[in-house]
């Protein structure tokens, strides 16, 4: 029993070693497996994980080849497949997401003003740059009423999300 | 934030609106949540856009190794065999590119003086020499979708062709304070683009000069619209405009990616003409252009032999096509002369230019490096030198196939065709030939070093290292080039020595790119102006594109799977010995790369092209079944010979527009034949008259027997149905 345990483990970490490898090569353009540490986030968010941006500083801490602005598949491996063994940055639930707009649209309109909007995403957590904020408002502003509809935003980027 | 800034009528009291405070630290946590839930969205579209991008690119690369590969099996053709007469002058015409002897003779074929314009022709007129409001008068006519009278584009071709013949290899450019220097990239037949770029930058004068950096035609549908404009310019302004030849100014290249056909279908009677005289401009493009001694600015890139000194004195116009290097006679293993000096365009086994014959299979492992440029080319042995005795079956066996005369004979040594101021191609003319191909085909790497690029299949890679030391060798300070679409229509690389720069927005698809020009002035500082043709374009965000792009990518590599189906199950059915119709997920990964060879990673675009994957295995029958392809109605009873012709497609056009000799659009049906012959010898494949046959009675023929071939390439197109995108 504990063998068919220990093999389903080992089986579990090699899909996840091939899914790390696989994540990791698009960004490795000089086949040296080394990427550089700005496409860390982005790579993680691709193995869906959903890191915030303290977290992938922190991350970033433990795999950096010191400050070289690089990292080597080496670390970067390992310290990975804990987090994917640990589930350490759990999708969002909908109905989480939800609540959140929830909480930012006070008088309850089911939608947010791009003025709204943009104090909140721009001044509070973990601020958008302005060419974040502006993708984001470009995007998903409804044209003819200016205004956000939250719940749409939130459909239309689940129903991308990883299954 | 405050009053009466919203443009909202909701809310009448904006101001009490925003002061409703929300408890400090639940605002927080639910921006933080929000922003991190986001930023993971746009990071995945990220991933997706380049898996996008490397989709058309991979695609796109391995339609112009395909064409190199025709055109070098062509090239064995004419070595190898003698001619048969009817058979082998069918392609031998292309390599003859100087028909008549002396540019006298050229200026009297080439005489517009004959044509007419009709009363009827509601086009613009042309005075010659070239004005500014003639150009002008032009480009108005152009924007309302007007044609020009062939009698004029024969004139203005005839005096660009004078002028470029007085111009040198390399343009040596001055940039001062008062005049500020507009580069542009590939334009690729997109007339909307070069006319945005003109609405934005101005208009080429005295005080506003230009470099265009080839790569005007192919692809797009105004190819000569754009010549005639930029040519027009350079007629006026001489000294202001500066036009680079680019890869795709090669008439070899043109009959595949749609320049020559764009010629023909406008200009039925003198299309021909036209394209003859294009041949020669091209051949006589400069080759470079020099900003104050210290901008590069080329097509395609360098390699590490690269030396100005020697393309700056070159005869560059013996280069018409730049496809292979130029011929040295050598002895053919039988002691028969094969050929000689006559056919300019051929290949040889001079100056130790040996190709060898790679392995079909790639070589790295299964999910290995998808950036390394990629090797996998099987480059057809074309030098006599290499020749070995089982060679001389393969070479029968080509003959046989092709239809061609059993028997060798001797080679008649010199045609009266042949042009005597070129006299026999050297050594030195391999040497200058590569020049070219490198300085029009190259890309750059990240890696240091530098070799032969197999991907496109001409010019090379090249690294940092080849870029400090050719530009420190002619004491240059940045190296600006074009030939690769970059999704913001410009980029660097090489520590910022290198610039590449690519006008034709929208390139691959709708939203895929931007286009980009570059300003710079004395200080030789690039300034980049990006933009993107397209009335919807512009409203979308670049990303919001991204899903357009993608299901287009998505499209062309369904079409890629579909018509490789055959050779898809027999690479399935190797890692499936015991016949249970299914195979594990990262076997059908290692499967399609080896039948397709695009370097794509198969395993990051799976659940876009699987649908049903249960417990990581997947029913690969069903899976070809369902990629929607439909196939065209015409019906032939043989089913391999479909897949042939979906496969090989571009191919069979391209031989196509060979053999059409008089440029009708029609060919015969013993042509059709001929053409069929020849596929089947390139693919090295056995093809029956009765399958030929077959196919030729599933048309429906003119009455006089004779295939109109877009109307053969039109109902043989594949059409992509799939509704789940």
């Amino acid at each position: 029993m504990a063998e068919d345990i220990e093999s389903e483990e080992n089986e579990n970490i090699l899909v996840i070693h091939r899914k790390i490898t696989a994540a990791f090569e698009p960004f490795d353009y000089e086949s040296k497996n080394t990427v550089d540490v700005r496409e860390i986030g982005t790579i993680m968010y691709s193995l869906d994980c959903f890191p915030t941006q303290a977290d992938i500083r922190e991350f970033i801490a433990e795999v950096e080849e010191n400050s070289s602005g690089t990292v080597h598949l080496d670390r970067f491996m390992p310290a990975m497949t804990k987090v994917l063994l640990e589930n350490k940055f759990p999708p969002i639930p909908r109905s989480k997401i939800f609540q959140a707009f929830k909480v930012l649209d006070k008088e309850q309109k089911g939608f947010l003003e791009p003025e709204e909007l943009t104090k909140f995403m721009m001044e509070e957590g973990e601020p958008f740059t302005q060419e974040e904020m502006d993708e984001m408002l470009t995007a998903h502003t409804n044209r003819k009423e200016n205004v956000i509809y939250y719940d749409k935003l939130i459909n239309k980027l689940t129903a991308d999300a990883p299954k | 934030m405050g009053c009466g800034m919203g443009k909202s009528r909701i809310q009448p009291n904006k101001c009490d609106r925003v002061s409703i405070s929300v408890p400090a630290a639940t605002a927080i946590r639910a921006a933080l949540l929000i922003q991190r839930w986001y930023r993971q969205y746009v990071a995945r579209l990220e991933m997706r856009r380049r898996c996008t991008w490397n989709i058309f690119q991979s695609i796109e690369y391995a339609g112009e190794q395909d064409q190199i590969k025709l055109y070098h099996f062509f090239g064995f053709l004419m070595d190898h065999f003698t001619p048969a007469s009817s058979e082998r002058n069918l392609i031998s015409h292309i390599f003859r590119e100087n028909e008549v002897c002396r540019d006298a003779d050229w200026e009297r074929y080439f005489c517009y003086k004959d044509i007419e314009v009709p009363h009827s022709y509601c086009g613009p007129h042309l005075t010659f020499p070239m004005t500014f409001c003639g150009v002008s008068k032009l480009m108005e006519a152009f924007k309302l979708k007007q044609q020009l009278h062939a009698r004029y584009v024969l004139q203005i071709l005839g005096e660009t062709w004078r002028l470029l013949r007085i111009l040198p290899n390399i343009n040596h450019v001055s940039v001062c304070h008062t005049k500020e220097i507009t580069i542009c990239g590939d334009l690729h037949g997109q007339l909307e683009d070069l006319l945005l770029i003109f609405y934005k930058n101005g208009l080429p004068s005295c005080e506003k000069p230009y470099v265009f950096n080839g790569d005007f035609v192919d692809r797009g549908k105004n190819s000569l619209e754009i010549l005639l404009i930029l040519f027009g310019f350079l007629l006026v302004y001489p000294n202001e405009v500066h036009l680079n030849r680019g890869n795709h100014e090669d008439h070899i290249v043109n009959l595949r990616y749609g320049f020559t056909k764009e010629v023909l279908g406008k200009y039925r009677v003198h299309g021909k003409k036209i394209l003859k005289l294009l041949q020669k401009i091209f051949s006589w493009l400069p080759l470079a252009t020099v900003i104050n001694h210290k901008v590069l600015v080329v097509h395609g890139g360098i390699s590490d032999s690269t030396d100005l000194d020697t393309v700056a004195r070159m005869d560059r116009h013996r280069y018409v096509s730049v496809l292979r290097p130029p011929k040295v006679i050598r002895p053919t293993l039988n002691g028969n002369r094969a050929g000689s000096g006559k056919d300019e365009d051929a290949s040889g086994p001079a100056e130790g230019r040996r190709r060898r014959v790679r392995s079909l299979t790639n070589t790295s492992a299964p999910g290995q490096r998808n950036n390394i440029p990629r090797r996998s080319l099987h480059n057809l042995p074309t030098g006599g030198a290499q020749l070995n005795c089982s060679v001389e079956d393969e070479l029968k066996e080509r003959r046989r196939l092709a239809g061609f005369d059993q028997t060798y004979r001797e080679v008649k040594t010199l045609d009266s065709d042949s042009d005597p101021e070129f006299g026999e191609p050297t050594e030195t003319h391999g040497h200058e030939w590569k020049q070219i191909v490198d300085l029009l085909w190259s890309d750059p790497m990240p890696q240091n070093g530098c070799f032969s690029n197999e991907v496109r299949g001409g010019g090379c890679y090249w690294g940092p290292d080849v870029t400090e030391e050719v530009l420190g060798k002619h004491n240059l300070q940045l190296l600006i080039r074009s030939h690769e679409c970059k999704q913001d229509g410009y980029e660097f690389c090489h520590n910022r020595r290198v610039l590449t720069i690519f006008s034709a927005s929208n390139y691959y698809e709708v939203g895929s790119n931007r286009g980009a020009y570059i300003r710079m002035g004395p200080d030789l500082v690039p300034h980049f102006i990006q933009y993107q043709a397209s009335r919807t374009c512009r409203e979308l965000t670049l990303r919001q594109s991204v899903g357009w792009t993608e299901r287009s990518a998505l499209r062309a590599l369904r079409q890629q799977l579909f018509v490789h189906k055959s050779d898809l199950v027999g690479a399935f059915q190797e890692f499936d010995p015991n016949n249970t119709g299914v195979i594990s997920l990262r076997h059908w990964a290692t499967a399609t790369e080896r039948v397709l060879k695009l370097g794509l990673p198969w395993r990051v675009l799976r659940p876009q092209l699987i649908n049903r994957a249960q417990h990581g295995m997947v029913d690969y029958q069903q899976w070809i079944r369902e990629l929607s392809i439909t196939e065209p109605k015409p019906e032939v009873s043989d089913t391999s010979i479909m897949e042939t012709m979906y496969k090989n497609h571009s191919n069979l056009e391209t031989i196509f527009r060979i053999i059409d000799t008089d440029h009708s659009g029609l060919i015969s049906f013993e042509e059709f034949r001929q053409t069929w012959k020849l596929l089947s010898s390139h693919l090295k494949m056995e093809i029956s008259d009765k399958v030929i046959t077959d196919l030729a009675q599933s048309m429906d023929f003119n009455k006089d027997g004779s295939i109109d071939i877009n109307e053969f390439m039109e109902a043989f197109r594949l059409a992509d149905l799939s509704t789940h995108s």
